[in-house]
């Protein structure tokens, strides 16, 4: 089994830790055998995407110290993975660690990212008879240029439609502490992506960022919608042998 | 937190809420971009095409010294006059100075977002003169005494049924809301103006160092009219404007209608070489050429965030941006709204009263894929951010919430508790129902969320115990 270590975000850790379990059986099934250095916080967005690229510096370093042996880092989140990637050689710009932290950010992959370009995995047994639409998750999209990937894995799933989401690449509003500091305009944004999500006729919502859904999740039930989310490792390790079968607001 | 600040959240508040108004915007932009969508299409590599503008107007930026007096001079050769105006006051006083000296009553302007950042028509209205926007949008703005919601569609927060009972009440008699009649009672209204003005003011999409000339782009000609019937012209730009060669117009002009306007190219295209000659029929007697800087400069001098300056404002940041099309225009309250404006105006006008802005987006990054000239929108918000933070710009209560987090953070142990106290908390405001009032800890979030479902267990919690086995 090859070995690869977990980035498990802060808040999939505390608030979705399904997400988190549904990566590990995913990638147990293709053969990895995933490790979880229990050293692991948090990428330090909340400060650096704040203004506090100060008190973001040591989180990066700590981050660096912890995954620098491993080979490669599955994120189920590609704005953690971002954070990590595009943003530490920026914050650590003229510390000892910035070269170290820039390669690592090549060896740190977002999960769907992983599955397709690492494993070079598109099919991974999974069985979802359900309509479906990808919510196009900002980082993973524009910073990581993730669009097919996450689509790629949900065509091979069992019995699953994949239904188009008009307007997939807007923004949902969530992006952090924007969510809370303009809630009323990151609200705004949340119903303009639900409305779009109804008008799909789609039963789950999927994306390659867990916040993201649990924001939209956060409106859907606000609105009573009938709509759902579901994390995409969520979709992936559901198996017709598992027994388990997608319940509304399964992944969270 | 700034006056601009707290104007900006209440406006927000309610625009966000004015589901009728997001809609007008929406279908607009919507509109917009599927032109957009099929005019890009077109380019053989439009990818090629946003790295050469970049490349052009970078090449200008770092000469800017350079390129600058070379046009000056080429303009002074032609017998153009060139003013350096480092400040708005500056601007703003030659122009005044100018119309009075010379006896002037009624002005035509022409549609230029550089004469609304220095405030130059209530300027010149104290003087008592008359002074006519004569772009559609804007003489539609101007009759309502707003300034333009949008840096190319002034007046896209409007429906055509507005614009007639506007006419209606302020021209009288309008009997239809036909665009094309509209415009018609527009035009109408607008030529005696045209006639009448001893001065014309544009702005200048480009001006051209290797020819002293600058470039106007407009869709409605009322461009031409305000520089060649008025006997002076004068032509207010940021430094920022220039462009090395001629030749440079012939990806410039197509790009900039495309990512502004979804045309191949706008309709009137003019080059201006200054005022005219003796043995020439047509122009003004007077060309004034007036050069902005207003913080342009210390831009220049900040190595991080210079390209900035390559913004050739054709707006398409503002319509992809999320945010710009829940809030609007207007709710920015400053002369550029949505991601440039955001980015920018801290630079114009002070990162303490604006830094708002800079916080009042997703980081989603819709402005940097559209930008045509490439400019890292998103991450110089997250650059000026920073600069709040280190210019001790920012609420005690946050600083010092950074440093309890960070502190947390730093200690998987520590961290792990204040996740287990936190989860409990939340499942507190479940249990009691305090939910979205005044005790509840969340009510920020739970305002418009439902609250999450409240795991009992973290993820590594899960994981110590069997290592997430089924």
């Amino acid at each position: 089994m090859k070995k690869v270590a977990l980035f498990i975000p802060c808040f999939v850790d505390q608030l979705l830790p399904e997400v988190g379990l549904d990566v590990v059986r995913v990638l147990r099934r293709i053969g990895y055998d995933p490790e979880f250095p229990e050293e692991q916080t948090c990428c330090g967005q909340p400060a650096f995407n704040t203004g506090y690229w100060q008190d973001a510096r040591p989180l990066a370093e700590r981050f660096v110290r912890i995954f620098r042996k491993a080979d490669a880092v599955v994120c189920p989140s590609g704005s953690c993975t971002s954070m990590v990637r595009l943003f530490y050689p920026d914050i650590l710009a003229g510390t000892a660690l910035c070269e170290e932290a820039r390669m690592l950010g090549q060896r740190v992959f977002e999960f769907s990212e992983f599955l397709v370009k690492v494993a070079h995995v598109t099919d991974v047994g999974a069985a979802f008879p359900r309509r479906v639409a990808v919510h196009d998750s900002c980082h993973g999209l524009r910073e990581l240029h993730l669009k097919q990937e996450p689509r790629e894995l949900l065509r091979h799933v069992r019995g699953l439609e994949l239904v188009d989401l008009p307007f997939s690449e807007e923004c949902c509003g969530f992006g952090g502490t924007f969510a809370v500091k303009f809630n009323v305009i990151s609200g705004a944004m949340g119903a303009t992506k639900a409305g779009n999500a109804e008008a799909s006729r789609t039963e789950f919502l999927t994306a390659t960022d867990p916040s993201c859904l649990m924001h939209i999740e956060g409106v859907l039930r606000r609105r009573n919608s009938k709509v759902r989310t579901i994390y995409l490792a969520s979709i992936l390790a559901q198996t017709d042998e598992s027994g388990r079968t997608a319940q509304p607001g399964d992944s969270r | 937190m700034s006056t601009a600040s707290r104007e900006f959240l209440r406006n927000a508040a309610e625009k966000s809420a004015d589901l009728v108004h997001r809609q007008i915007i929406r279908r607009a932009i919507d509109h917009y971009n599927q032109a957009v969508e099929r005019r890009r299409a077109r380019f053989l590599d439009w990818q090629e095409a946003r790295r050469r503008c970049q490349e052009i107007k970078r090449e200008a930026v770092i000469h800017l010294d350079r390129y600058l007096l070379e046009f000056e001079r080429r303009v002074q050769e032609r017998g153009g006059q060139v003013f350096w105006a480092e400040t708005s006051e500056d601007a703003r006083q030659y122009i005044t100075d100018l119309a009075s000296r010379r006896g002037v009553r009624t002005i035509v302007k022409s549609k230029s977002m550089v004469t609304e950042e220095i405030h130059l028509t209530p300027a010149l209205e104290k003087l008592g003169l008359r002074v006519y926007e004569t772009d559609l949008g804007e003489f539609i703005v101007q009759l309502r005494n707003e300034p333009p919601y949008h840096i190319v569609t002034p007046a896209m927060h409007l429906t055509r049924a507005q614009v007639a009972s506007l006419f209606r009440e302020k021209l009288g008699d309008v009997i239809s809301d036909d665009p094309q009649y509209l415009v018609g009672v527009a035009r109408r209204e607008l030529r005696h103006a045209f006639f009448s003005a001893e001065m014309g003011i544009t702005g200048a999409n480009f001006l051209v160092a290797d020819s002293g000339m600058i470039a106007i782009t407009t869709n409605e000609g009322n461009g031409r009219l305000c520089t060649t019937l008025p006997r002076i012209h004068v032509a207010v730009a940021g430094i920022e404007k220039i462009i090395p060669r001629l030749e440079n117009l012939a990806l410039l002009w197509p790009v900039l209608a495309t990512a502004g306007t979804g045309q191949p190219v706008t309709c009137y295209n003019t080059l201006i070489g200054g005022p005219r000659k003796t043995d020439e029929v047509d122009g003004p007697e007077e060309f004034h050429m007036v050069l902005l800087d207003n913080g342009r400069s210390e831009l220049l001098a900040d190595r991080e965030q210079r390209e900035v300056l390559h913004c050739i404002r054709c707006g398409s940041c503002l319509n992809a941006c999320p945010v710009f099309r829940t809030v609007g225009g207007h709710t920015y309250g400053t002369t550029y709204p949505g991601p440039i404006g955001s980015v920018l105006t801290p630079h114009l006008r002070g990162l303490n009263e604006f830094q708002h802005m800079s916080y009042a987006s997703s980081l989603c990054g819709a402005c940097t894929d559209v930008c045509p000239v490439k400019i890292e929108l998103h991450h110089h918000l997250l650059q000026n951010r920073r600069n709040a933070v280190n210019d001790a710009k920012r609420p005690l209560v946050e600083r010092a919430t950074f440093k309890l987090w960070r502190w947390a953070m730093l200690n998987a142990g520590i961290y792990a508790l204040s996740g287990w106290f936190a989860r409990a908390a939340m499942r507190i405001v479940h249990a009691v129902r305090i939910e979205g009032t005044p005790l509840d800890p969340m009510r920020l979030w739970t305002k418009y969320h439902a609250l999450p479902s409240v795991p009992a267990k973290s993820f590594r919690e899960i994981w110590r115990k069997n290592r997430g086995a089924n």
